[in-house]
């Protein structure tokens, strides 16, 4: 392990932060979907971070699990954009607002 | 061996009845109806004649201690708690299976009978099904093993009741009936309840055999314990037998079907209080001034309730009011402790009083479902058959020998002369009034003019309807060979004796002379009342009386008054203050507390934006502060 | 090696921050590949080779092309069209996000452990593999009820609805329209 572990750690939280503000900020519920994934790839990175620094393998697995479960949201939820664009003619999230008190 | 399967059977069979026409009734055909609901009720009948001729056929499987043949069927354990032993138990002994073969025998007819009255009825499978768990619910009651189980068959034939007077509940009078008669059992059923504590006080349990053994050594002669007992069992025999001051309903009970006033309210339910107060003899000898009480209160009744009937108009609440001077005679004679003379004139009564309900509805029948006497008259010609039945009954209700009425009532003042003569003056006094009242009734529902011409298409009744009033007449002719003989005990008394006052042993009756006298002062009696009556009602001859008593008798005494202002009035003041206080307090905190969750749920409905986002930002602050939270620690 | 990991870690911040930034949906996707390329490779820095391999079949192969072909579905009209969203402004949304930020990077790097010794088979195909039809045997058939789960959701949110009336939340309007009625809402 050449490069010590806080570097990619730091990068992993940087990216997490990122994928964060284009959630908050973006309108278009494609870029939010895909700053969610950018968070989904910031934690994987600090999983594979702290395998190598345990030595143990499970952080790994994690990673797999939470490849799998990516998958089958990013199908579930661009199946439901796709959806939502068919019922509203729009994927900006700021005008799916129904649930508004 | 036969004897527990049959008393099981006897109350379950119109169960069943009422089970098949209550759930199925409406897609049965009128003939199913009345086929399933008769032949339950013959069914049961039938299983208490068995039971008749296996009592007397096996000998007892071990004497009772209270002397008497008894059996007793355990069905299973009700209530079991600590030293509180409640089985549900049936007994079978003379007096049970004489009530059951009377409640059975009198249903039957009265079922056969409904059949023809209530047809075309919309409702008949519904009235059959009650009628029928009315039949159920009696059985249940006179079989009874304690009074915990009697109980249950004393509200069961309670609900009956309420549900066939306002059977027609679309009319209002009818549903206001039925709930009157509801409530005001149930001020009567309170103290039956408070007794039932008392009894479980004294005894330790309510078994109708263990009661009657441990009476004479748990309960002190006159004592306290026996006197509130006696009493609280008394205020509910008076509300279910409608006796002074909780007779109200009985009248008002007349808005159910005809056949239903004949059955419940003058054959079998009214009756029950005397048959549990002669099922509970023992308990009421050790109180002798509750059966004084009881005593008075059944003679003063018999009278107020003749004098009442006198000034009815209506052909059914004088029959009603009859009912209630009737059960009075029966109170009257088990309050001088003729309980046997007691169950005999319940017999002979259910016998005449269903004839006399059965004949007057075959008038309604007749005449569309009028019942003003007013407008009545001259129907002997159009109902001839009718009318010589509502005659026989008449007959026997006002006491001419040799009709079953005359050798009870005769009974009943005999035993009262040899209590208390006061009281045999008074039934006396009460025996004339009913000659009258009945004579009245006749004359002015069957004699005179026909006040309704030319319109008339009244006619005799179908023989479904005639058969059941026939079979009555006859009973009512014979039978006083049941119960009275000059010299010794008749057939019913002996039987019963078997099982009542046993130990003290068949009382001596006075023969002789002074009987005769009674008897022939109370025929006379009788006698003159209709010669008076005949010379009132039918040749108008004597006129006059005195318009004060005339107002009192039409208000009854201003009972129903009394009770206006006494009863309803404090009871309507103190609903209004409780609407008041459910107003302001009850429904003002729970309003409050509405209102206030729904303010702040007003208040909190600005942070569903309904922006993804904004709930994104949410999630942020709050893991926000968990890492705050972390890293300060 | 520790430039090779500089350059990674440029590549990655500079694609999330494309992500976050591109005005077209296509150009975010591009990005988006940038940091999932540039992190597999920061995954054979970390000694999970099977890892960085899963990371380029699915995500490079399998979700960035489902992006792809949604955005192709749903065309031109996805891209946005006005700038600063009203709702929660940038200008409050990233100072929240920055100071979360801090807080992740105080927590991640505060640690300091000295990394494990691991032989040379660690984080290959073999030894993932064990582990995971061992001690994960479990999860691992769960997430395979979860891809069937998924798809089966793919299925039926695919199948074309029955033509429904417009919605009553929004009656016949454009997107255009309903946005500019917003604008005076919020106002």
């Amino acid at each position: 392990m050449t490069v010590p572990a806080p570097y990619h750690l730091a990068l992993s939280a940087v990216l997490f932060t990122l994928g964060m503000v284009g959630v908050l900020v973006r309108r278009s519920a494609l870029v939010v979907f895909m700053s969610i994934e950018v968070m989904l790839n910031a934690v994987n990175l600090a999983f594979v971070t702290f395998a190598r620094l345990r030595g143990v393998v499970d952080g790994q697995l994690l990673v797999f699990f939470v490849l799998v479960v990516a998958a089958v949201e990013v199908v579930i939820g661009l199946a439901i954009i796709v959806d939502v664009f068919r019922a509203m003619e729009t994927v900006d999230v700021d005008d799916v607002d129904l649930l508004r008190g | 061996m036969l004897i527990p399967v049959l008393a099981v059977l006897v109350p379950t069979l119109p169960l069943a009845g009422w089970a098949l026409n209550g759930l199925w009734g409406g897609r049965f055909t009128r003939r199913t109806v009345a086929i399933v609901a008769c032949g339950a009720v013959a069914a049961a009948f039938a299983a208490a004649a068995l039971l008749l001729w296996q009592i007397r056929l096996a000998p007892p499987p071990g004497r009772a201690p209270a002397g008497g043949p008894s059996w007793i069927v355990d069905l299973y354990s009700w209530i079991g708690a600590g030293s509180i032993q409640v089985p549900l138990r049936l007994l079978v002994d003379p007096l049970s299976v004489a009530m059951a073969l009377v409640v059975g025998g009198v249903g039957l007819l009265i079922h056969v009978y409904s059949v023809g009255y209530m047809d075309g009825d919309p409702g008949c499978a519904r009235y059959f099904a009650y009628l029928n768990l009315f039949m159920a619910s009696m059985f249940w009651l006179v079989l009874a093993g304690n009074l915990a189980a009697m109980f249950i068959g004393w509200e069961g034939v309670g609900l009956c009741s309420y549900l066939l007077i306002a059977f027609w509940f679309t009319r209002p009078a009818a549903a206001a009936a039925g709930v009157k008669a509801f409530l005001v059992t149930r001020l009567g059923d309170v103290g039956f309840l408070l007794g039932i504590f008392v009894a479980f006080g004294v005894f330790g349990t309510t078994d109708f055999g263990v009661m009657t053994r441990d009476a004479g050594a748990r309960l002190a002669l006159g004592g306290g314990a026996a006197t509130a007992l006696a009493l609280l069992l008394f205020a509910g025999a008076a509300g279910k037998s409608a006796q002074l001051p909780l007779y109200v309903w009985l009248p008002d009970a007349m808005e159910g079907p005809t056949p239903v006033s004949a059955l419940i309210h003058a054959a079998t339910m009214v009756t029950a209080g005397v048959y549990m107060i002669v099922r509970l003899h023992a308990v009421f000898l050790r109180a002798p001034a509750a059966m004084d009480l009881i005593a008075a209160v059944g003679a003063v009744t018999a009278i107020f309730a003749a004098a009442a009937a006198l000034v009815e108009p209506d052909l059914k609440r004088v029959l009603a009011y009859s009912t209630i001077s009737q059960l009075g005679y029966m109170f009257l004679a088990v309050g001088v402790g003729a309980f046997s003379a007691g169950i005999f004139h319940l017999t002979s009564h259910a016998f005449f009083k269903a004839l006399l309900f059965l004949a007057a509805g075959a008038v309604m029948h007749a005449l569309g479902g009028e019942t003003d006497m007013r407008r009545m008259g001259g129907l002997a010609r159009r109902l001839p058959r009718t009318t010589a039945a509502f005659a026989i009954g008449a007959l026997a209700l006002a006491g001419i020998p040799p009709l079953s009425g005359f050798f009870s009532k005769d009974l009943i003042l005999s035993e009262a002369f040899r209590a208390q003569a006061w009281l045999w003056a008074v039934g006396v006094a009460a025996a004339g009034l009913t000659a009258v009242y009945i004579l009245r009734a006749f004359a002015l529902t069957f004699l005179g003019a026909d006040l309704r011409g030319a319109e008339g298409t009244a006619h005799d009744p179908p023989p479904s309807m005639a058969a059941p009033m026939w079979i009555l007449a006859g009973l009512t002719v014979a039978g006083g060979g049941l119960g009275w003989s000059f010299t010794h005990p008749g057939i019913l008394e002996r039987f019963l004796l078997t099982g009542l006052r046993a130990g003290a042993g068949p009382p001596a009756r006075a023969g002789g002379a002074g009987e005769g006298t009674l008897v022939a002062a109370s025929v006379l009696v009788a006698v003159a009342g209709i010669v008076v009556g005949w010379l009132v009602y039918v040749r108008r001859s004597l006129r006059g009386g005195v318009p004060a008593l005339a107002g009192l008798l039409s208000h009854r005494f201003y009972i129903e008054e009394a009770y206006a202002v006494g009863v309803i009035g404090p009871v309507r003041a103190l609903a209004r203050v409780a609407a008041v206080a459910d107003r302001t307090v009850t429904d003002a905190a729970v309003m409050g507390l509405a209102r206030a969750l729904g303010r702040s749920g007003q208040a909190l409905r600005g942070l569903e934006t309904g922006y993804l986002r904004h709930y994104a930002a949410f999630v942020l602050v709050g893991v926000l502060l968990i890492l705050a939270y972390w890293v300060s620690r | 090696m520790a430039v090779l990991f500089g350059g990674v870690a440029c590549l990655a911040l500079a694609g999330g921050v494309g992500v976050i930034a591109s005005r077209r949906p296509v150009h975010s996707v591009l990005a988006l590949l940038l940091v999932l390329g540039s992190l597999a490779v920061d995954y054979l820095l970390l000694d999970a080779q099977f890892i960085a391999v899963l990371q380029l079949i699915i995500y490079a192969g399998a979700i960035v092309v489902l992006f792809v072909f949604v955005i192709m579905l749903l065309h031109a009209r996805s891209g946005e069209v006005a700038r600063v969203p009203a709702v929660l402004p940038p200008a409050a949304a990233i100072p929240v996000c920055a100071v979360f930020g801090l807080m992740l990077l105080v927590v991640l790097t505060g640690a300091a452990i000295a990394p494990a010794a691991v032989g040379p088979a660690f984080g290959t195909v073999q030894e993932v593999g064990r582990a995971l039809f061992s001690r994960f045997l479990l999860p691992f058939e769960a997430a395979s009820i979860v891809l069937l789960i998924g798809m089966i959701g793919a299925v039926v949110l695919g199948k074309r609805l029955p033509p429904s009336p417009p919605d009553a939340g929004r009656p016949a309007e454009g997107p255009g329209e309903g946005r500019s009625k917003r604008r005076v809402e919020l106002r």
